[in-house]
């Protein structure tokens, strides 16, 4: 009976011949993340009352990525403790400041296909695009984790989901997730969504990471890319020797049973914003009603890697952000603004009057720079939001690409990129 | 037996307002009197010891931050009801030992009615009528029955 590949992978970790839907397994561990906010100091005092170390500090990534830079005395001590506890424990992988978590796993060359990992953060999804499993889990569970090395789940079951065809020009990945959670829904709870087609495999590594990091967003366990080409390229690029056979094997099988197959024509689809205050509340970037906003915001790991700045930067050349309107951009790593300096995309964004900040989760979560006042409405390509998320609960986040967010900055109102492409 | 007034929310009650961002650098009790704020101001501080929080579908979708369950929990918070749980939310709330029960008749229940949920018979009892809910997975009932993750880890640990 054939299997997907999701359903090979939970195998494999269970130490089983095959696995099916439904079933609980418990599954070794073969990396393990977790930052500043969810990390060592939530994890590290349970770990003290347990009298325990780390099962094992090779298998361990800690990125500090939300409290940076620290703003006050309480971030700066979230951010020492991190520090820290990585020495104390002996943990060789600590990303401190450099970028966004599940950029750094891909950055730092820590996914290959076929791993069982777990994040304490629930865009853990996103390391699927190297066709691996990752999830998200609390700290509690990621404290499990650190004692036993091991954690149970339920066997998910598959949702396929096929994209074909060609993209118009200003349509990218961030329009397909804001189109899936409104098509798909957010309650895939305990479902594991594997995206495939030809408009997938067209995709960049970066524009796949879109796809699987909101699978969070339609509430997902987990979401999978089979690997290829550009995945055993984007391996090799971070410096990781990969054997290609072994790392192409782990595919789904063609009798593969799937929960169900959503297929879908990447040539309709048209720029879709999300209104406040919900992902799933999405449609096409004219349901929005030119609504007018205070601040344009290019974030996240989901929102400001190199090619979301450069879609940006195409957009903004030789124009200027509209007066009354501030565009922040916040490279998803120390890596990506450096490569943004270098081919002129950085140049491109200052001259149009955007305000370049420093790499990590920023605003997105509420817990950095570039949070919202009451009444301020902010169109952003990050991932969620949700009421209260971005700042004041009082506030008004619309989501949208890259491309949107920077012709809505040169607008002052929510505009649809495709005029600034021609 | 978990008995008290039913707190009626409705679909994709979302980690944000659970535990919104900003208070996440403070100790969870400062936390927990922000849990809600956005959609329920007065929640936090009416809520009694036994109160039951009923939801609808997605509940506690969004981040994987566990103070969403640890607020409701600090607050007093005896179970969790909803149509539907966000993965990690369930996760959590269990390991934590707040009782989490999928609960397809939600809609049954109004704010403010009185409320008893038995969650390990799987049993929720309201405006006279008794409900049948699923009861709680075996393999987690052993973790809950030691009090959660932790006292579970502790008993792993001291058998090792």
């Amino acid at each position: 009976m054939g299997r997907t590949l999701t359903e090979k992978i939970l195998a494999r970790a269970a130490g089983k011949d095959a696995v099916a839907p439904g079933e609980i397994v418990t599954a070794t561990v073969d990396l393990a993340m977790f930052h500043d906010s969810s990390g060592p100091r939530r994890v590290a005092p349970r770990l003290k009352e347990l009298g325990a170390r780390v099962w094992d500090p090779s298998k361990v990534v800690v990125v500090s990525d939300h409290y940076v830079p620290a703003v006050d005395p309480e971030s700066a001590a979230i951010l020492k403790l991190t520090r820290d506890w990585v020495r104390e424990q002996g943990i060789g992988a600590f990303y401190d400041m450099q970028g966004i978590c599940h950029v750094m796993l891909a950055e730092g060359g820590h996914l290959r296909p076929g791993l069982f990992c777990v994040g304490g953060d629930s865009h853990s999804t996103m390391a699927g695009a190297y066709g691996c499993y990752m999830a998200g889990f609390g700290a509690t569970e990621m404290t499990g984790v650190m004692v036993t090395g091991d954690i149970w789940t339920r066997v998910p079951a598959t949702i396929r989901v096929d994209w074909n065809g060609a993209f118009a020009d200003g349509v990218v990945a961030k329009d397909v997730m804001l189109h899936l959670c409104r098509t798909l829904g957010m309650d895939n709870a305990f479902k594991a969504i594997e995206y495939g087609g030809d408009t997938v495999r067209a995709m960049s590594m970066s524009e796949r990471g879109v796809l699987t990091n909101m699978a969070a967003e339609l509430g997902a366990e987990s979401a999978i890319i089979e690997p290829d080409d550009k995945t055993l390229a984007a391996i090799r690029a971070a410096g990781v020797a990969i054997d290609d056979e072994e790392a192409l094997r782990w595919r789904s099988d063609p009798d593969a049973t799937y929960e169900a197959v959503h297929r879908f024509n990447a040539a309709d689809l048209v720029p879709q914003v999300a209104r406040p205050h919900s992902p799933e509340n999405s449609g096409p970037v004219a349901e929005a009603n030119s609504a007018r906003i205070d601040q344009a915001y290019i974030g996240a790991c989901v929102g400001a890697k190199l090619t979301d700045l450069q879609m940006a930067a195409r957009v903004l050349k030789g124009r200027k952000v509209a007066k009354d309107v501030r565009l922040l951009i916040a490279p998803s790593s120390r890596a990506t603004t450096e490569a943004a300096a270098k081919d002129g995309t950085l140049a491109i964004l200052t001259e149009a009057g955007a305000i370049v900040m420093p790499s990590g989760c920023g605003a997105c979560a509420g817990m950095g720079a570039g949070v919202l006042a009451a009444g301020e409405v902010c169109i952003s390509s990050t991932n969620r939001n949700f009421k209260g998320r971005m700042g004041h609960k009082d506030a008004e986040v619309y989501l949208g690409s890259p491309y949107t967010v920077a012709a809505s900055a040169i607008e002052g109102r929510i505009a649809d990129p495709r005029s600034y492409l021609q | 037996m978990i008995s008290g007034r039913a707190w009626k929310f409705g679909d994709g009650i979302d980690t944000d307002v659970l535990a919104p961002g900003h208070y996440m650098k403070l100790p969870l009790e400062e936390a927990a009197t922000h849990c809600l704020e956005a959609i329920a101001p007065n929640f936090a501080k009416e809520v009694r010891p036994g109160d039951v929080v009923v939801g609808g579908a997605s509940f506690g979708i969004g981040s994987s931050r566990e103070q969403a369950a640890q607020a409701l929990k600090q607050l007093g918070v005896g179970a969790v009801l909803a149509t539907s749980f966000a993965r990690i939310f369930y996760r959590n709330a269990l390991n934590l030992g707040l009782p989490a029960l999928f609960f397809p008749q939600a809609n049954e229940i109004r704010d403010g009615d009185a409320i008893e949920v038995d969650p390990v018979a799987g049993i929720v009892r309201s405006n006279g009528r008794e409900f049948r809910v699923e009861p709680i997975p075996a393999h987690l009932m052993v973790m809950i029955e030691d009090g959660g993750l932790m006292p579970h880890l502790k008993k792993k640990l001291a058998r090792a």
